[in-house]
């Protein structure tokens, strides 16, 4: 159970073209307007930052990129409890489509235990209250 | 699982409990007066299933003159949403933020 890998999937089409995303998910100034403050650059090796705006820190390594089509780094969250630790690889997929560019992102390598790692629940309580109801259904 | 687990899902599988807390939930802070008319029970009887949700973490309670005050945590419930799910969601906004971008980049 401890071991156990997870992965979560996120796809969404964009009426935009392959190259136009790139951008957006490599230059650190764009990186910053969608996702989070970054010393990014697409190179495989480098090593950067991520700093959310709830003051959490990930420290990331760029393991491939293939420009206009994949992109892949570490997510790491180092922190003493282990239920807050967290070791995981980022893949970003772009593949045209006759209208855009679909954007495959696949976050994969949590450990069974880690059910409140640090961005998804500091983020999720945004969104959190509009579930309740729904949470509440479900634990019954 | 978890002994935190336990006492959750013990706490809110009780259906007068969980309706406090899911009052408290929408309407936000309460006086145990105001929870007690409308729970269809004893104010002792509210008192007690309140101490229960105080103790699991998913309420507070604050005192001003003879007056209890509840008001719900919804971090006390972060034990029980998975993470996955969670995780999901982050992307699914960080994704709005992205297409907003990639409308602004057209300009």
């Amino acid at each position: 159970m401890n071991e156990e890998v997870r992965s979560v999937v996120v796809e969404r089409e964009f009426p935009h073209p392959p190259e136009k995303l790139w951008r957006a998910l490599t230059q650190p100034h764009l990186i910053e307007e969608w996702l989070m403050k970054n010393d990014f650059s697409p190179v495989v090796g480098h090593r950067f930052n991520l700093r959310g705006d709830w003051g959490g820190v990930l420290d990331c390594e760029v393991l491939s990129v293939e420009p206009h089509r994949t992109l892949s780094y570490t997510w790491n969250f180092a922190h003493d409890d282990p239920a807050y630790n967290l070791k995981s690889v980022v893949t970003f997929t772009l593949t045209p489509t006759s209208t855009g560019t679909l954007l495959r992102m696949e976050q994969s390598g949590f450990r069974g235990d880690q059910k409140q790692a640090y961005g998804g629940a500091k983020h999720g309580w945004q969104q959190f209250f509009s579930n309740l109801e729904q949470l509440l259904t479900r634990v019954t | 699982m978890p002994k935190v687990h336990d006492v959750l899902f013990r706490t809110l599988a009780d259906p007068t409990r969980r309706a406090l807390f899911e009052q408290l939930c929408r309407e936000g802070e309460l006086t145990v007066g105001a929870l007690t008319a409308r729970a269809g029970i004893s104010q002792p009887a509210v008192s007690k299933h309140l101490a229960l949700l105080k103790q699991a973490g998913l309420v507070r309670d604050r005192h001003e003159g003879r007056q209890t005050h509840y008001s719900a945590q919804l971090g006390g419930l972060a034990p029980l949403v998975d993470w996955t799910r969670e995780m999901a969601g982050f992307w699914e906004r960080r994704f709005d933020d992205l297409e907003n971008l990639l409308r602004r980049m057209d300009q």
